[in-house]
């Protein structure tokens, strides 16, 4: 794998003459190989990835991960349906609310469960306010990742505590809800903590404007950034990335729009697409993905009806749905979440898989990192947004 | 697959979820424990313990497929594919075709132990490379040493124990209990 580069191999690097006339007469440059992580602070989590360097080009680039890996899937197979909801909460951290929802609509496929009015927008609320939290904090990563050490990403660690205290006002808890249940919610939704919403969503867009100030046009990001980690939306398809990744490279496909599960049909609402699929899109689309996200709460705020917010004839204890199998997924903020479920009729699943969205978007590192230079592998890293509890489950 | 893929009509150009089953061996006669009681209902290919009367049905693997159609917007169709049964486990790969299954197919050959005929790089992707096991088979079962690995503690506990033979002082000079320290 690692030997002396020659000359010739050295030359056809790209048409940058400089780097020619350096090697042009037999210098020997050699191949590097780094191991970046699992300790390093670009990895987000204990991450490793396996670079071989030529100089500061990328040639060849192995994620490594598995160092979180608890098997998830075998604990939740050994323990009742209802019980590993919680477990689903430390899959992707900063979404605890997507992760649930989309177990809990896998569950309710599974057993046919009917889920009220209300709780259906209760869910869409705290969906999009879940976006919000993952796509601001994100945003703050990148742009760490970037080398704007510290004040975006307390920019947005500030909002982000703002909505994390209106989830800790709901479930109890910062960032474990455990909040969904087959059929609806485990809580209300109380007028007081509806109020902070409304102001919440009030409030927002003047963050993002503040935000997009700092950002949007900024010289270094947009010099760092564009042309960076380019995705073709070919290549983005057959390796079946999702979510903002997937929308930045130009492919139209929000599963919000195409399943319309829950009310999203009721909702207007837009898809923000990229067009190069580079990491400055990535960064866009998200922004842009925030903005329509709080159209989708003004609406949701305003036709919140009255009524149960739980299906009152879900027996959640010794809950055994029919022998079958069913496959529920959702539209995560971090791309298509599903849960496969295989019941026998049992009170523990025969099969329960996560379908992880930061998991697969990972196959497709090496193919953007090829070829950019270490620090663009770092902020290529950092746009396909993983979280690592969902990596390794 | 390739059919499915490229034909116009149904251009299942996204491969969304690969997951591995595993079936247990079945005893027709009744339902053994950790046995399911019936398998659930399939669309592919109707089990056939009712058509096989011999008492117990071998168990295979499994790799369910959802393919969803990203250019037509329609799906999923989901695909299942068995393996002979539980020692003669190779499957064909279909990451030559969508790129989206190589990592997955990863994590089933890690957990399960599928082999993915086709697949370029095979390797164990959540749990480390020295595992012999694939925790996720029904009939695993966890050892206790499960951490365990050869430190020079050992050796020099070993020495030290030749080193005081015959001392009145040590009591229990079986050893064991002193490793087991």
């Amino acid at each position: 794998m690692i030997s002396p580069a020659s000359s010739s191999s050295a030359a056809t690097l790209g048409n940058d003459r400089r780097y020619e006339i350096l090697s042009g007469d037999n210098l020997g440059t050699q191949l590097l190989e780094v191991s970046m992580g699992p300790h390093h602070p670009s990895t987000h989590g204990v991450f490793r990835m396996d670079v071989v360097l030529d100089g500061e080009v990328v040639k060849e680039l192995k994620p490594v991960f598995g160092y979180l890996h608890r098997n998830h899937e075998q604990l939740a197979e050994r323990m009742s349906y209802l019980a590993s909801m919680p477990f689903t909460d430390r899959l992707d951290y900063f979404c605890s609310m997507t992760n649930n929802w989309a177990y809990a609509s896998a569950v309710e496929k599974l057993a046919g469960i009917k889920v009220p009015e209300r709780a259906e927008y209760i869910r869409v609320i705290l969906a999009e306010l879940t976006r919000l939290i993952n796509h601001t904090a994100l945003i703050g990563f990148l742009i760490n990742d970037l080398g704007a050490l510290g004040t975006p990403l307390l920019y947005a660690f500030r909002e982000r505590e703002k909505l994390l205290d209106i989830f800790e006002g709901l479930s109890g808890s910062r960032m474990m809800y455990n909040y969904m249940r087959f059929g609806g919610c485990r809580v209300d939704l109380s007028e007081p903590l509806l109020r902070k919403i409304h102001d919440m969503v009030d409030h927002f867009p003047y963050f993002l404007d503040e935000y997009e100030k700092l950002l949007t046009d900024n010289e270094i990001i947009l010099a760092r950034s564009q042309g960076v980690g380019v995705l073709s939306p070919e290549l983005a398809v057959n390796a079946s990335v999702t979510g903002p990744m997937l929308r930045a490279a130009g492919i139209n496909y929000d599963i919000r729009k195409v399943d319309r599960y829950g009310i999203y049909d009721r909702f207007d609402f837009r898809v923000p697409l990229g067009v190069r699929g580079d990491v400055y899109d990535r960064y866009y689309v998200r922004v842009l993905e925030m903005r329509e996200s709080l159209k989708i709460l003004r609406q949701a705020l305003r036709d919140l009806p009255p009524g149960p917010f739980i299906t009152p004839d879900v027996k959640l204890r010794n809950f055994k749905p029919p022998a079958g199998e069913a496959y529920g997924r959702i539209e995560a903020p971090k791309g298509e979440l599903g849960f496969y479920l295989i019941s026998d009729g049992s009170a523990q699943p025969y099969r329960y898989h996560v379908r992880a969205p930061s998991f697969i978007n990972l196959t497709i590192l090496e193919d953007m990192c090829l070829g950019q230079k270490v620090a663009d592998a770092v902020i290529v890293l950092g746009s396909v947004d993983i979280v690592l509890g969902e990596v390794d489950r | 697959m390739s059919f499915l893929k490229t034909d116009p009509e149904y251009r299942f150009d996204y491969a969304s979820n690969v997951a591995g089953v595993d079936w247990l061996p079945k005893i027709s006669g009744g339902p053994a424990a950790g046995t399911p009681s019936s398998p659930p209902p399939q669309d592919s290919e109707p089990p056939n313990a009712a058509a096989n009367p011999t008492p117990t049905t071998p168990g295979y693997l499994e790799v369910v497929y959802h393919l969803y159609s990203m250019e037509l917007k329609h799906g999923p169709i989901a695909l299942r594919c068995r393996t002979q049964d539980r020692v003669n486990t190779e499957l064909p790969s279909i990451t030559p075709l969508y790129r989206g299954a190589e990592f997955q197919e990863r994590e089933i050959y890690d957990l399960y132990g599928i082999r993915f005929a086709g697949h370029h790089d095979l390797r164990r992707i959540l749990m480390w490379d020295e595992f012999k096991d694939y925790p996720m088979r029904k009939d695993y079962r966890q050892p206790d040493d499960f951490e365990w690995e050869p430190t020079p503690h050992e050796d020099v506990l070993e020495r030290a124990k030749t080193h005081y033979t015959g001392s009145p002082s040590v009591k229990g000079d079986s050893g064991e209990e002193g490793v087991s320290r």
